[in-house]
């Protein structure tokens, strides 16, 4: 908008400058000197202005074309920012055998979803609970329940509304490592976090 | 005659060596019976006598498993069947007089008219002897020799549908629970069927190992099987976006409907009510797993048993009168057994633990006889099958190699099936609480949460 004053000025200047010549010979004849002089000031004017308006035109150009990029920019910088939270979202958290309770390391990591969960009001989460495969197979989907109900709970207590977390159990039926071994177990028992809703462009806390 | 009486000595010579390994090979070779007393040669003798009609051998194959199976005879093989037939004093005219005799009457020209030589199976320390004939194409005679008596004891008759049909070798079985109860008045567990869970899947399979058959499959993982106990229906629960949806599934016609009020929290572990009604479940929520019943009958009327609040309570299963349900509750910390009535009320510990000693307790399963409560154990970090006796609330460990989990009754309240991972990987394996005797059911990993059949009805019509 700026710069469409210029354009007008300039555009009406060399329209002047054309528009001259053509009638004035045939009215009033005049000296050659002077208008020899000023038809060649004329031609100047009118090159110069064509130049300027060739560059002003490149110079909108190169002007769209960074707007452009600062848009993909900013939008790529906000697809980075949701991938970076979803990602923390994601963390999980674990449990010892056969408790629910959340461990001191993993409340910092709830902390965060909370950050997340307070930055973005338009998130709902679900928490899914998990166990090893050493306890009982049925007894294992209440104490997924369990687990995935401790981490709601935690984050309501720091003032989420629980409306916005759903929490379901797998109990076993869903082990990250297939594995018979403690390295294995100590993974299978957590709580994963999906998002349900809000999640296409999530601000960081 | 003396050609006879050398075959049969003959034999006689053969045979000790015989029994004791067929008595063997039933458990000592696999390693694997454990924790019960085993009385060897208090079980009485049986033998299953070679046919000559070749169309008979599926059958006799299938019924001599059968009562090998049942735990209750010494099953005695037969060395070569050629001496036997000939050590017969009548041989040809065997099987026709004994079709002649009449249902079920031991008379006292039996002897001859079954034409057995009692003395010789008598020796073989054969306290019966079964023989399979055949009167017609499609009909089978069974006649039940009481060799001690060296009488016929009973004829049992059976349409049997033809060898590639799928009902016959469960028509066999149901013909070899009729010689059980026409031996030693006992019901038999011949006619029945576990099913399981492998890969999401609900299986079925005959209780000697054969005609496995997935019944359930769906794109939704499956756990927790259970028949009703007319053996009509059955129940499981699906997965369904993190909630646990419990169907009823018919067994004649394969169709299934979902129970009413289940599928909008995470339901689980159906159990029928003896009258078929009812069937009451876990339910997670978020305040924590309680035991629920609905009326399948009507799919109505949810109602709520337990209320723990800080605590969980599942895995209900109904005594056979249906006036007790036994569950699992981790009100004292650890899940353990605990019974209440079946309106829930007085609610009390079941099978008694120390506390802080003893491992959690999980998957109850009331006995079809009333008199006992399975469940597993944790015991130094695994699992392991015990009893409950409900007179006297006294606990056995019935199992102590590898882990052990998930006991099912079978109806004769004396065998149970259970996973266990003994040979290496979780498998279904069977054992005999008499005698102690285990067997493999299913050779194949992954298979777990077996659930044994009632007595499965003649035919399975579907229900109204």
């Amino acid at each position: 908008m700026k710069r469409l004053p210029l354009l007008l000025l300039s555009g009406l200047a060399v329209a002047a400058v054309a528009a001259c010549p053509g009638k004035k010979p045939e009215t009033t004849p005049l000296p050659q000197g002077p208008n020899a002089d000023s038809a060649a000031e004329a031609e100047r004017l009118r090159a110069d202005s064509a130049a300027r308006a060739e560059r002003e035109a490149r110079e909108r150009e190169e002007a769209e074309r960074r707007r452009q990029q600062a848009i993909a920019d900013s939008l790529a910088a906000i697809g980075k920012t949701t991938d970076a939270v979803k990602t923390m979202l994601a963390t999980m958290i674990h449990f010892d055998y056969d408790k629910a309770i959340i461990r001191g390391g993993d409340a910092a990591v709830l902390d965060q979803k909370v950050a997340i969960l307070q930055a973005n009001p338009g998130l709902r989460i679900r928490i899914s609970g998990h166990c090893d495969e050493r306890g009982s197979d049925e007894y294992n989907l209440a104490l997924g329940n369990r687990r995935a109900t401790a981490a709601k709970q935690y984050l309501v207590s720091h003032g989420i509304d629980g409306s916005r977390i759903e929490t379901v159990s797998y109990g076993e039926e869903r082990p990250l490592d297939p594995g018979h071994n403690e390295e294995a177990w100590s993974k299978n028992r957590r709580d994963e976090v999906d998002i349900l809703a809000g999640g296409d462009a999530l601000k960081q806390p | 005659m003396t050609r006879a009486l050398g075959l049969a000595a003959l034999s006689l010579a053969v045979m000790p060596a015989v029994r004791a390994s067929a008595q063997d090979s039933s458990a000592v070779d696999r390693g694997v019976r454990i924790g019960i007393l085993y009385r060897p040669g208090v079980r009485p003798g049986i033998v299953v006598l070679t046919g000559r009609v070749p169309a008979l051998d599926s059958l006799r194959t299938i019924m001599a498993r059968d009562i090998d199976y049942s735990d209750r005879f010494e099953l005695i093989t037969l060395p070569g069947s050629d001496s036997i037939r000939l050590a017969t004093p009548v041989p040809t005219a065997g099987s026709r007089p004994a079709a002649g005799t009449g249902s079920g009457k031991a008379g006292g020209g039996a002897a001859s008219a079954g034409g057995l030589n009692y003395p010789l199976y008598q020796a073989l320390g054969a306290d019966f002897a079964v023989a399979l004939t055949s009167a017609a194409a499609d009909t089978a005679v069974v006649t039940v020799h009481d060799v001690a008596a060296g009488a016929v004891r009973r004829e049992l008759r059976a349409r049997l549908p033809a060898l590639t049909d799928a009902g016959f070798r469960m028509a066999v079985h149901r013909l070899s629970d009729r010689v059980l109860e026409a031996t030693l008045g006992a019901p038999g567990i011949a006619a029945t069927r576990v099913l399981f869970v492998m890969d999401g899947k609900v299986y079925v399979i005959d209780q000697d190992g054969a005609d496995r058959r997935l019944v359930s499959s769906t794109d939704h993982a499956a756990l927790s099987p259970a028949w009703a106990v007319d053996g009509r229906r059955f129940s499981y629960m699906e997965f369904w976006q993190g909630h646990g949806r419990l169907f009823v599934q018919d067994v004649a016609t394969g169709k299934r409907s979902p129970v009413a009020t289940t599928g909008q929290a995470l339901d689980f572990t159906p159990a029928f009510s003896p009258d078929g009604k009812t069937l009451a479940f876990s339910r997670a929520i978020e305040e924590g797993t309680d035991v629920y019943t609905v009326n399948v009958k009507d799919g109505c009327c949810l109602q709520r048993l337990t209320v723990g609040r800080f605590y969980d309570n599942l895995s209900p299963t109904y005594s056979p009168d249906g006036q007790r349900i036994a569950f699992v509750s981790t009100r004292a910390g650890l899940p353990q057994i605990y019974v209440m009535a079946a309106d829930g009320t007085d609610q009390q510990l079941f099978a008694p633990f120390d506390y802080g000693a003893t491992g959690s307790s999980n998957a109850p399963e009331w006995s079809p006889d009333g008199q006992a409560v399975a469940f597993h154990r944790d015991v130094a970090g695994t699992l392991q099958v015990f009893v409950l006796d409900v007179r006297t609330r006294a606990v056995r460990q019935l199992t102590s190699v590898g882990r052990n989990e998930d006991p099912t009754w079978a109806p004769d309240s004396r065998h149970m099936a259970f996973v266990s991972d003994r040979s290496g990987y979780r498998q279904l394996w069977i054992i005999d609480l008499e005698t102690g005797r285990i067997r493999p059911l299913l050779q194949q990993s992954g298979a777990r949460l077996p659930a044994w059949s009632p007595r499965l009805p003649e035919t399975a019509p579907s229900t109204p």
